[in-house]
């Protein structure tokens, strides 16, 4: 399974939706997932990549790791799986 | 000072996962001690228990919840949902400012601890789940009730060992009595049932291998239980007027502190807290027919809460009944007073004395009626509820019947 697949499953078992439901262009607002799942997500994507993402729940905005979108969270985790390389 | 009524109870134990069930077998004098089923179990010297049977979560908790609700936590979830069903009420408007949750734990989310340390010294893992932190916490549970039933007056959790859940409903009757609370939702629960919690406790060797014998002169220590209990109580008057069905009436409380030793007890702390409650409910020992007692198993607990009975009693220790329901459901530590409040309520409401099960011969300084093995039936208007804990904190309660 793709990078990109593998985070909307994470994605969509968070917002308790299905697959087809979480778009590229979603945001984790559209998905209904607030900073708890925001955190858990993060954990599930460490857990499933085996890679350490740069988020600091108290300031999310100033993280590298950019979760503006479904899109740039697959983009965040591509480049961290590839630095793993 | 307002009167306090309890209206709703629930539960959850080895004996039952509703109060219905917990009663049968307090009246049929059934065991729930059993051969401890979770991992590594061989490893234990100690390997029986009070644990609850055929109880799966996912039947109760959906996935998230899980993620937040350690074992303790679900217990008293769940004995509160049965509790607040039978009181009828519905936490809103006035009521809700006016109601809270007051719950003893000793451990909190013991087996949230266990398995993550499991994960992280064992298992060499270098991450936990981002929820172990409000998992663990022993405030968890009382939150969570406070947010599951729009409870948002005063929420907090006691922790004093095996006395936590008296403390707790007694703090939960002083709120109502006092006029700071309409209701509050109270007990206490307990999930220790682990590889780390049974090992910690085989420490003190104060563990009986094959059974709670109460009283019984071969008693040989203490067996672990877990599971919730939880009430509702409520201000009198306001149960009155809605024309609520109420169990039993909460009359005292009292508690006190040994300021001897860390495990052993005190006759003359135990002592204090049983006149105390007596006092703080304005009756006399000829006013109670029967104690539940704290009646560990062990050999220091069991004569001292005798002597200490016998010291406050005088001659009317030798009418008073006393039996341990821990022989039946074990020790649930910081739940094991809200668990035995239902074999007060019983007495006070059916009229039937649970027995101390396991008693096998008798012990010349355990010389008080133990209701030895049979339940009994007997008119009861007055009783108390004792809690000793580790720490020399003792916490006793006063209930008369309606």
């Amino acid at each position: 399974m793709s990078v990109k697949d593998q985070v909307v499953q994470i994605l969509a078992e968070q917002a308790l939706l299905d697959v087809s439901d979480v778009t590229m262009d979603s945001t984790l607002d559209d998905l209904s997932i607030d900073s708890m799942g925001v955190v858990e997500t993060i954990f599930a994507i460490e857990e499933t990549f085996d890679i350490t993402v740069p988020f600091n729940a108290n300031a999310p905005e100033d993280s590298s790791f950019d979760i503006s979108s479904v899109a740039a969270i697959v983009a965040a985790v591509e480049g961290l799986v590839a630095q793993k390389g | 000072m307002n009167r306090v009524a309890v209206t709703g109870a629930g539960t959850i134990n080895a004996l039952g996962h509703c109060v219905a069930d917990t009663l049968d077998a307090f009246a049929n004098g059934t065991c729930g001690i059993k051969p401890l089923e979770f991992r590594d179990v061989d490893r234990l010297s100690i390997k029986i228990g009070g644990q609850v049977a055929g109880y799966d979560e996912a039947e109760h908790f959906n996935r998230q919840q899980i993620s937040l609700y350690d074992r303790f936590t679900q217990f008293t979830l769940l004995a509160a949902r049965e509790a607040v069903a039978q009181s009828g009420l519905t936490f809103s408007g006035d009521l809700s400012v006016q109601a809270g949750a007051i719950l003893g734990t000793a451990a909190g989310g013991m087996n949230t601890w266990d398995d993550n340390y499991r994960d992280v010294y064992e298992g060499g893992k270098n991450r936990v789940h981002p929820f172990v932190v409000p998992k663990l916490m022993n405030n968890a549970a009382a939150s969570h009730l406070s947010m599951e039933h729009n409870l948002k007056g005063p929420t907090f959790t006691v922790s004093t060992a095996c006395a936590s859940s008296n403390h707790a409903m007694g703090l939960a009757f002083q709120m109502i009595r006092s006029g700071a609370c309409k209701a509050m939702l109270t007990g206490g629960s307990e999930a220790m049932l682990t590889f780390g919690g049974i090992k910690a406790w085989e420490g003190l060797r104060v563990m009986s291998k094959d059974a709670c014998r109460p009283f019984s002169a071969n008693r040989n220590g203490m067996v672990q239980g877990e599971g919730a209990g939880v009430f509702v109580f409520e201000d009198w008057d306001h149960a009155a007027a809605r024309g609520a069905d109420i169990l039993a009436e909460v009359v005292g409380f009292a508690m006190s502190s040994d300021a001897s030793d860390i495990v052993m007890p005190s006759k003359q702390g135990a002592a204090r807290a049983i006149a105390g409650a007596l006092q703080d409910a304005g009756m006399a020992a000829e006013d109670v027919q029967y104690i539940n007692a704290h009646g560990t198993g062990t050999t220091a607990n069991d004569k001292t809460e005798c002597a200490a009975v016998a010291d406050v009693f005088g001659a009317q220790a030798d009418k008073v009944m006393m039996s341990s329901t821990k022989s039946m459901h074990g020790h649930l530590i910081g739940g094991t007073g809200a668990v035995e409040f239902l074999a007060c309520l019983m007495a006070l409401r059916d009229g039937v004395v649970a027995p101390t099960i396991g008693y096998e011969e008798p012990d010349a300084e355990c010389a008080l009626d133990v209701v030895p093995n049979v339940a009994r039936t007997a008119k009861v208007t007055g009783v108390l509820s004792n809690a000793f804990a580790f720490g020399g904190l003792n916490a006793v309660l006063a209930l008369k019947s309606v």
